[in-house]
């Protein structure tokens, strides 16, 4: 394992709330452990540096490239808490899934296919032309399975399954782990058990 | 059998010669060096060390795989075990309408790497399932014959629990168990308000320092391979321990072929393909104990043939490969309302359930004869590929914007999913034999299985459907999916999905029902042992590995005790 990685875990350890009251005994014994446990762990892959204006998608027409940044931050924006799908890197971690699961590929391709069939059906033009609000109706149309209507059914499956693969990449990245608030895969000296607060919260 | 070329003759006899490094394996292994005999052991995968291969603390944007599954790799692509229902040039094949999927581990420590260390005793009542309600058969053994093999285990290996005085799952030496997650405490007050039995959890992980390993440090990925060996994995905490006594020989990528006797019917050695080369190898040992997984064995036993041997070894019964189960399983999950927006906070923990419920009911009372546990799954557990699929089935009912980013928030961690895990009934329609026509690609001819769930099977699984389903409810929960329907086997698991297969090569008081005596030594044999899930006469309500470790110490033992009398 490289030095960042163990610097990372270590740093993770000492990040351990004071609240939880660690013997300075237990905080070296965790230490210790994880430190020998991380030695020669390997290399883990290198995050792959997002720089969207540079990259080049393997499983995507250009338009359909164009679509698919302009999607994936329809369904997951920028809002006042954390960056959008995009800046996440979502649309190039579609790219490899479609590359080595090569079962997205047909449902993928139809459904981008669709929108830009139901963009020019309503508004005569396809969907990367469309106004945000334009964009926003057709979303509107698909996105609420309960409600839609029968002949939007191409359109609900398509969006289930876009919405699925969007929140995979989003929410396992840098940004979408720290908007959930993941704190965990890291070493804890003593187990402390639910925390007292969310204990209050759960109530009796 | 195809043996063109005659294999050269090894110089060296071992004392044993052992197939398969997996819980019963690594065991032998390190029992009988321990004891001083000159061991070689045959692993059909490559070698594997937690403390260098375990991908431990890797976060999911670590990989642009983000933890999902490759084809060696099923359960995830930093899941520590190589292996899965399909491997690459080693088919299997299915009796029409069979649907039996067959899990091989390919590495050292086998399936010890996969598993969540669920590691329960079989009680007084599952070695005697005949006398108590005549299905099945009697074991040979009782659990008094078991018992001091699990506390030796215990102490070997370590495990944490409770001390609960209940009947048919005995206590065993504890390490102290972790506290319950979140979720886990409202599971526990709804089954407590339910009637429902749930104690803390029993695993095979380490809460203090046992044996110069280190305790658990709850980052909650014992599935990737514990990089400081707090958990049971037979690879690091058996095997490794045992090559450092300089009296076990490792040959990895060693496909075992077949058992090789002499004139006299004795075991002589194996047979295996040397993966790498593809060329014929052969070990020689005094004795052979097998233990390549109750399929994997008994397959080895039927594709032993000579003239002593015309059935198989250990087959003169007809019995090796009959009386195979797995363990029923159906799984239940929930949208829990009240633990919506749960507070952030770090729930990972070990490995795996803090708390399950063991059997709590009378099956007398009730229309199918065996029982289940109950295990519990749910919290905030590290996202990674397939995060919260089917957005739209909670409340709002879908969306995008803003407003899903919202949805997602405030619903992780607000899902409570039980899986049951219980008893089948050995039938006769659910066996394993040779194909006819079919061999792997090492030219080993492969297995073909037949499989049936009964009525027993179905009613049980009924039933834990109809409890998860009054669990979630109670909880003030929903369940998204429908009840299954008897056509759809009430959601039953496909035979061989749960990995517990048994049987195969079961143990018995005769040479004419059983294949193995209750030592676990071949009737027609007396040199072979099996020292896996083949010998058992049933499941239980309980997982099989801490049995399959305490059987194989005590068949080690034994094979010790022989050996020193010279009778080996």
């Amino acid at each position: 394992m490289t030095d960042i990685t163990r610097r990372d875990a270590l740093q993770g350890l000492l990040a351990i709330p004071a609240g939880l009251a660690l013997s300075p005994d237990a905080v070296e014994r965790a230490r210790a452990h994880v430190a020998e446990a991380l030695v020669d762990q390997g290399t883990p892959a290198k995050q792959g540096a997002a720089q969207p204006a540079a990259y080049q998608p393997k499983q995507f027409s250009p338009d359909e490239w164009h679509l698919v940044r302009l999607l994936v931050d329809d369904v997951i924006p920028r809002d006042a808490h954390s960056g959008s799908a995009t800046e996440a890197g979502v649309p190039e971690f579609m790219d490899f899934i479609l590359g080595e699961y090569a079962s997205n590929q047909q449902w993928m391709r139809d459904g981008l296919a669709w929108m830009n069939a139901e963009c020019r059906r309503r508004f005569d033009k396809g969907f990367v032309s469309c106004t945000v609000p334009q964009r926003h109706e057709v979303l509107d149309a698909i996105a609420f399975p309960q409600r839609a209507a029968p002949e939007m059914r191409a359109g609900v499956e398509f969006l289930n399954r876009f919405r699925n693969l969007t929140a995979s990449g989003y929410y396992s990245s840098r940004i979408g782990i720290a908007d959930l608030g993941y704190v965990g895969n890291r070493p804890v000296a003593e187990w402390e058990g639910t925390p007292p607060e969310v204990m209050k919260w759960l109530g009796p | 059998m195809a043996q063109a070329t005659p294999r050269a003759q090894p110089a060296t006899t071992y004392d044993v010669a052992i197939i398969g490094s997996g819980a019963g394996g690594g065991m032998a292994a390190h029992e009988l060096t321990k004891a001083g005999a000159n061991v070689v052991m045959l692993e059909a995968g490559g070698m594997w060390d937690n403390a260098r291969d375990s991908a431990m603390f890797r976060m999911p944007y670590d990989s642009p795989r983000r933890g999902a599954s490759t084809p060696e790799r099923p359960f995830g692509e930093w899941d520590a075990c190589i292996g899965g229902w399909q491997v690459p040039g080693e088919p299997y094949t299915k009796a029409e309408g069979t649907k039996f999927d067959w899990w091989r581990a390919r590495m050292l420590g086998g399936r010890t790497n996969h598993w969540g260390r669920i590691s329960l005793r079989f009680g007084p009542d599952d070695f005697r399932r005949k006398t108590l309600d005549g299905l099945g058969d009697d074991w040979p053994i009782s659990y008094d014959d078991v018992k001091p093999w699990y506390d030796e285990v215990d102490k070997l290996i370590g495990i944490f629990g409770s001390v609960e005085n209940l009947r048919n799952d005995p206590d065993g030496m504890f390490h102290e168990a972790p506290a319950p997650r979140y979720y886990e405490h409202l599971v526990k007050r709804t089954s407590d308000k339910m009637g429902v039995t749930c104690i803390p959890a029993r695993l095979s992980i380490i809460t203090k320092p046992l044996n110069g390993r280190a305790p658990c440090h709850y980052c909650g990925q014992c599935n990737r391979g514990c990089a400081t060996n707090s958990n049971f994995s037979s690879g690091n905490v058996l095997i490794i321990p045992a090559l450092r006594s300089g009296r076990l020989k490792l040959i990895t990528d060693a496909m075992a072929r077949e058992v090789l006797t002499g004139a006299d019917g004795r075991a002589t050695g194996v047979a295996y393909i040397e993966k790498t080369t593809g060329e014929d190898r052969e070990v020689r040992a005094k004795v052979v104990v097998l233990a390549a997984s109750a399929c994997e064995s008994a397959r080895i036993l039927l594709n032993s043939r000579s003239a002593r041997h015309p059935n198989g070894i250990a087959n003169q019964s007809g019995v090796v490969g009959k009386y195979l189960t797995d363990t029923t399983g159906t799984d239940v999950a929930g949208f829990i309302p009240r633990l919506v927006d749960v507070p952030r906070h770090n729930a990972d923990g070990v490995g795996g359930g803090h708390i399950f419920m063991p059997w709590w009911l009378d099956n007398r009372k009730l229309d199918f004869p065996r029982g289940y546990h109950i295990e519990v799954w749910g919290g905030l557990g590290m996202p990674s590929y397939g995060f919260m699929g089917g957005i739209q089935n909670y409340p709002d009912g879908g969306g995008y914007g803003a407003g899903l980013k919202q949805q997602y928030r405030k619903y992780w961690g607000a899902t409570v999913g039980f899986s049951g895990r219980g008893e089948m009934v050995p039938n006769g329609n659910s066996y394993c034999e040779i194909d006819p026509e079919v061999k792997d690609r090492f030219g080993i001819p492969v297995l073909r299985f037949h499989w049936e769930w009964r009525d027993h099977e179905y009613r049980q699984v009924k039933h834990m459907q109809e409890t998860f389903r009054a669990l979630i409810a109670e909880m003030g929960g929903e369940v998204w999916s429908p009840m299954p329907t008897r056509e759809q086997g009430y959601g039953i698991a496909n035979g061989g999905a749960i990995i517990h297969e048994l049987g195969c090569v079961r143990m018995g008081t005769s040479e004419r029902d059983s294949a193995v005596d209750a030592n676990c030594r071949a009737w027609d044999c007396d040199n072979l042992f099996v020292a896996d899930g083949g010998p058992f006469v049933s499941q239980a309500d309980k997982n099989p590995t801490w049995t399959i470790l305490a059987l194989a110490m005590r068949t080690s033992a034994y094979i010790t005790a022989q050996r020193k009398a010279g009778a080996l």
